[in-house]
């Protein structure tokens, strides 16, 4: 096994499939510098610029991969989807209903998400709740970069749109490109599990919609997904010094999700804590409440997730987005 | 027109830009930093001819158009650096300006300009007879549906606005050639506005051009679209990767060439022609950059305008000692709370 940063296992399992399959095109704002090193591998007809016209290019992917393409549309930001969300809400997310199962739009938009380097609440959303709340839409979030270019490369075999959401914390390159703009003068709550890590020499897809259980506990269950999953972790290092076994499940798929996972680890505990990055209200966290109720699971619940704008000043960030102390204190809660 | 006023108002931004820079550099402001060095004289000649009542809808490179249209320094370094006295309470940030009482809005998200400015013309005409909205974007934006959209509706409608193109010919890496196909007055003109060209390094000829769009739209004959050419001093934000490689050679570099060359070398992928039309894209960039306009400083519009005001040197030296002694105390003040 050798090791990769997170982007960098995202964009070498991308180049892989796309020696494999002459379909695969990448486009959007910016992309020959991002994707520099996919473009002089596979040259600009197969990475291209894109003026930034968000409406225009994401729905042209979608309608392209309806003709046979098999396009991955880069956003600078998740946040910027706003721009062109009828691509994704009702035109690629609606397609296979209406065309009677006939017809797919097997497009993957990639995305980075997530904050904790202080751009504020325009630049470093979440939203996956909002997306997986479509029903079509298939919406990853990986944690580590064997995971990132696992899920990458199965959602370029998928045959449906897939949102590809990349945390900007475990993202080399955005960090670098515009989170410090090569300054050392600057540090970031980066996990190092997430950042850089081992991957395999040949991408082989990962299932979508399995979760993965990162640590066994008896007490309580920490649900997360992306730079959450990190934090979980390491407030569990904390629990166990208080006494308190947790387990973390990473969820890795918000849609589809994986309730049989979900179930099960909760279902050891009795306790569930979700820490959700994305906003608090009306989401995933509270859609994983409903799973195990639905399940006829008792367990004692909580969650930690962003409540509020997100915040431009550092310090209120920090305290805005799941933080290890309030997933330390909110687990003792349950207890 | 007033030389002297428009000079200080360049002036004043980019002492408190050059400010900004010092605390970005040394980390204590976090995040992407956009800096408006480089169009004061098109921000200068627009925003000085603005009058109460007047609203501005601001892209991400906001601060040069609040300070000019007077909002406190003090406040605005404070919102940088995040604290809680600053303009917006420390949860904006230089991407989400917001000043109520000058009726001014910022918005991080490409081309949203257009619509604001949009509503707050309609309110204008409707509450406010003869006041006016200002959207500032750059040439980028343009491709943007909703300014296009937005400059349909203004002329649709007969809205007082004036929309301000900032065009450095950069969309942060991408170039025009990859980007857009017709030109800005051949778009303008087509969705039913006035188009006027000028010169955005020349202060005078803004404001010139300027005079006329606001009594035109003050005066109910509807929006027109200015097109000021500039040259952002630093890019598309501080940091800027292409800046970086072009200043710093030796340190950026190394790091990026040799993963191209391993890209470039690696078996499965593009034909060889296609290979070196990747390298070659990405070589016209670096050039472009080289070849940087930023290194002439007819370029620069603050030089631009001093040379006009040199003959008295006693008033030019009074007058940027007193702008450089308000961005120092300004400066002063922040550090200290960093330092609380």
């Amino acid at each position: 096994m050798t090791t990769m940063n997170f982007s960098e296992a995202i964009d070498d399992a991308l180049a892989q499939a796309m020696s494999e399959d002459p379909r695969i095109i990448l486009f959007g704002e910016d992309v020959p510098m991002l994707r520099r090193n996919l473009l002089v591998r596979f040259g600009p007809k197969r990475v291209r610029a894109t003026p930034i016209s968000e409406s225009a290019f994401l729905g042209a992917g979608v309608a392209a991969a309806m003709a046979g393409l098999r396009p991955v549309v880069e956003l600078y930001m998740v946040d910027f989807l706003g721009v062109s969300m009828d691509a994704l809400l009702n035109q690629a997310s609606k397609l296979e209903t209406f065309s009677g199962g006939k017809w797919t739009a097997p497009v993957v938009v990639r995305a980075p998400c997530g904050g904790g380097y202080g751009d504020g609440g325009q630049h470093e959303q979440s939203l996956w709740g909002w997306l997986a709340h479509i029903p079509g839409l298939t919406v990853i979030v990986p944690s580590t970069p064997e995971d990132a270019g696992g899920l990458m490369y199965a959602a370029l075999q998928h045959d449906g749109p897939v949102v590809f959401l990349e945390h900007k914390l475990l993202s080399e390159t955005f960090l670098e490109f515009l989170g410090s703009g090569g300054r050392l003068t600057v540090q970031f709550d980066v996990p190092a599990e997430g950042r850089r890590g081992p991957v395999p020499h040949k991408w082989k897809p990962l299932p979508i919609g399995k979760a993965v259980l990162r640590r066994e506990g008896r007490d309580v269950t920490l649900a997360s997904l992306g730079v959450g999953v990190h934090r979980a972790l390491e407030a569990a290092e904390f629990l166990e010094k208080d006494g308190v076994s947790a387990s973390v499940l990473d969820l890795r798929t918000v849609s589809p999700l994986d309730k049989t996972a979900l179930c099960e680890a909760v279902a050891r505990t009795g306790n569930l804590l979700v820490v959700d990055e994305d906003y608090e209200g009306f989401g995933l966290s509270g859609e994983l409440s409903a799973v195990v109720l639905e399940a006829g699971i008792s367990c004692k619940y909580a969650r930690v997730c962003t409540q509020t704008t997100i915040p431009y000043a550092r310090k209120m960030e920090d305290q805005v987005l799941p933080n290890v102390n309030r997933i330390r204190t909110t687990a003792m809660t349950l207890l | 027109m007033d030389l002297w006023l428009l000079y200080s108002l360049m002036k004043k931004s980019r002492l408190f830009e050059e400010a900004v820079t010092q605390l970005w550099e040394d980390g204590l402001i976090s995040g992407e930093m956009h800096l408006g060095t480089g169009e004061e004289a098109i921000i200068a000649g627009v925003v000085s001819q603005l009058c109460p009542g007047d609203a501005m809808a601001v892209d991400h490179r906001g601060s040069a158009a609040f300070l000019m249209r007077g909002v406190d320094p003090t406040l605005l370094l404070h919102e940088m650096l995040g604290h809680e006295d600053g303009l917006c309470g420390g949860q904006g940030g230089h991407m989400h300006l917001f000043s109520k009482e000058h009726l001014a809005a910022t918005s991080g998200i490409i081309g949203a300009v257009g619509p604001a400015a949009l509503g707050f013309a309609l309110a204008a005409q409707t509450l406010r007879p003869g006041s006016i909205a200002v959207a500032f974007f750059g040439e980028g934006a343009m491709n943007q549906g909703m300014l296009m959209e937005s400059i349909n509706l203004a002329a649709l409608w007969n809205l007082p606005v004036l929309f301000v193109c900032k065009d450095d010919g950069w969309a942060i890496t991408t170039q025009p050639g990859e980007s857009t196909k017709s030109g800005m007055g051949e778009r303008a003109c087509g969705l039913g506005v006035p188009y006027v060209g000028v010169d955005g390094l020349d202060v005078e000829q803004v404001w010139q051009a300027t005079r006329q769009a606001i009594e035109r739209a003050r005066s109910g004959n509807g929006p027109t679209f200015l097109h000021a050419h500039c040259v952002h001093l630093e890019g598309h934000f501080l940091g800027l990767i292409l800046l970086r490689i072009t200043r710093a050679p030796l340190r950026e570099l190394p790091g990026i060439v040799g993963a191209l060359i391993r890209s470039f070398m690696h078996p499965g992928g593009g034909s060889l022609r296609e290979r070196i039309a990747g390298v070659r894209y990405i070589l016209s960039s670096i050039l472009a950059t080289w070849r940087d306009p930023r290194r002439y400083s007819t370029n620069d519009p603050l030089e631009r305008v001093q040379t006009a005001l040199v003959s008295n040197p006693a008033r030019l030296k009074e007058l940027d000692s007193r702008i450089e002694a308000e961005i120092s105390s300004a400066l002063a003040s922040a550090q200290q709370e960093v330092v609380a």
